[in-house]
């Protein structure tokens, strides 16, 4: 199967799982910016995205889209290193034009993979995880809440400082993955040349921008609610 | 104005495939700055067969920028730090008075080192003889004008045909690929219509080949195009990736 044992067939992979993952991510900051402008909105789409036939379905699918993504970044990046062989340069530069994050993808997907876990223990463990074994209700914090009630566990992890500093790092991974990642999913399917190549470079930043500056949108805005 | 400057050399001295290699460093006096990067190599050479020790070894040969064969990795850049030149076309005068110069083989599991600095670049040959030609049957020649190319294409084409196959590309590539090499083989006749009709044969029998030798995934760092002294532009290998794919949908 040429998907599996061609190069190109491997990238395609890789590019259109992370092309999967940023529809997701785009769906993901667009639900959590209405949770500033209106709790119970954001309530009603947790209460939605429960413990439904569709809404674990959905979570299935991205859990597979995910995997893909990383069992294939992890098989690419091993024969990466064996095709550059064991002898390595004394000098290492940086050439101008090339960036920083197209040459660490790897790392900055672990370092999202690691904050991943994190907001995973955090939210899904206690909200969709919860209401699939059966518990409506969750502790946190001392308080007794609704495993639908998004918004207080919003409200709950990002009334703490250190919470907030972490997330706002995963923000920056996540920007420098996707600065790269957008334009070189697009080169990677092929639909790319030398003009495009600058648009979706900008293209790229803008929308990478934006997506992590909605998520800190939403992170800040409700760290500064808890203390004002 | 050029001068005369005195120089350290770092070079990677290495005895067989199979030997382990290391550093050497070589202090050169009086190197014009007018001289190319090979003939200072050449008074290098001419320094340590006086003193009695073995020459670098090392590739060139048409010492013009259009063989391919010089294949030298200077301060961290294949063909050096000036863009857009080969090793032989490199000047002495892109390098200060006291300057160390840490001259390297390329590196990279597709280019095992033969000696020194010379590697076995053949892998690229290999790709070639897989598919990186127009199959012809000889007879009455056609006149070239017959067949009408627009501008642009016989442009890009043309780009892509500039590659000369030296491998600075895979040497310049963290993920050692060999993609910058094969899209600019495969667009040079995949926009033409005499490479068209084998378009599709050509692309899956140079990409098997490449994964066979071994070459890596490309993540497009574009380390290659700026290392290039083609100036070959990724874009051919969105048109690599294109034409690949398209190739085996059709299938
Ligand atoms: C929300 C999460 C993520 C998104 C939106 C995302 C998106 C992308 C995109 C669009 C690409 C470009 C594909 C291409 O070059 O064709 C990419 C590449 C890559 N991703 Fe992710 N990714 C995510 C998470 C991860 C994780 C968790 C890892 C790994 C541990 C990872 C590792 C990589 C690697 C190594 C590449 C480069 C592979 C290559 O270019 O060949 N990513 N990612
Ligand atoms: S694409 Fe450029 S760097 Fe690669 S082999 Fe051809 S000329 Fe050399
Ligand atoms: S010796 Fe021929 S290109 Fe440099």
């Amino acid at each position: 199967m040429w998907l599996l044992n061609s190069s190109i067939g491997r990238k395609l992979i890789m590019s259109l799982s992370g092309i999967f993952l940023i529809l997701f991510l785009l769906f993901h900051a667009s639900m959590n910016v209405a949770a500033v402008f209106s709790e119970e909105a954001y309530n009603a789409i947790c209460g939605f995205l429960g413990a439904n036939w569709y809404a674990v379905a959905g979570t299935l699918v991205l859990a597979a889209g995910f995997m893909i993504h990383i069992v294939y970044a992890i098989w690419l990046t091993l024969q990466n290193r064996r095709a550059r062989g064991r002898k390595r340069y004394a000098v290492n530069v940086r050439p101008k034009g090339v960036e920083w994050a197209s040459q660490n993808m790897f790392v900055l997907g672990l370092i999202v993979l690691c904050f991943l876990g994190l907001h995973f223990t955090q939210f899904w463990y206690k909200m969709m995880f919860a209401e699939l074994t059966g518990h409506h209700e969750v502790e946190l914090g001392g308080a007794i809440v609704s495993a639908h009630d998004g918004a207080a566990f919003i409200r709950y992890y990002f009334s703490n400082i250190i919470v907030v500093a972490l997330y706002l790092v995963w923000y920056a991974a996540l920007w420098f993955h996707l600065t790269h990642g957008f334009w070189s999913a697009l080169q990677t399917v092929g639909w790319n040349n030398t003009v495009w190549l600058k648009r979706w470079q900008v293209i790229a930043n803008i929308f990478a921008t934006l997506i992590c500056a909605a998520f800190a949108f939403v992170t800040v805005f409700f760290y500064l609610e808890s203390i004002l | 104005m050029d001068k005369n400057i005195n120089i350290t050399l770092k070079v990677w001295r290495q005895k067989g495939p199979k030997e382990k290699g290391a550093f050497e460093t070589y202090k050169l006096n009086d190197v014009s700055q007018g001289s190319s990067f090979l003939e200072m190599l050449d008074v290098l050479n001419e320094q340590l067969i006086r003193e009695g020790k073995e020459p670098v070894a090392f590739d060139h040969d048409c010492r013009e920028g259009i063989c391919g064969m010089c294949s030298l990795y200077i301060n961290g850049h294949p063909h050096g730090p000036d863009s857009a030149v080969t090793t032989c076309q490199l000047h002495m005068r892109k390098f200060s008075d006291g300057a160390t110069i840490t001259v390297e083989p390329w590196r990279s599991a597709g280019f095992p080192v033969i000696r020194d600095l010379m590697v076995d670049r053949y892998a690229y040959d290999k790709i070639i003889q897989a598919g990186g030609f127009v199959s012809v049957n000889t007879g009455g020649v056609p006149d070239a004008n017959a067949i009408p190319i627009s501008k642009k294409d016989a442009d890009l084409a043309m780009d892509a045909a500039a590659c000369i196959g030296c491998g600075a590309c895979a040497a310049a590539c963290k993920n050692g690929s060999a993609m910058l090499f094969i899209s600019a083989k495969v667009s040079q006749l995949a926009l033409l219509p005499q490479g068209r009709t084998e378009a599709s044969r050509r692309v899956k029998a140079m990409i098997a080949k490449m994964d066979e030798l071994g070459f890596g995934n490309c993540t497009n760092t574009r380390s290659c195009e700026v290392e290039c002294p083609k100036e070959v532009s990724i874009s051919n290998i969105a048109r690599l990736n294109r034409e690949f794919i398209v190739a085996k949908l059709q299938d």
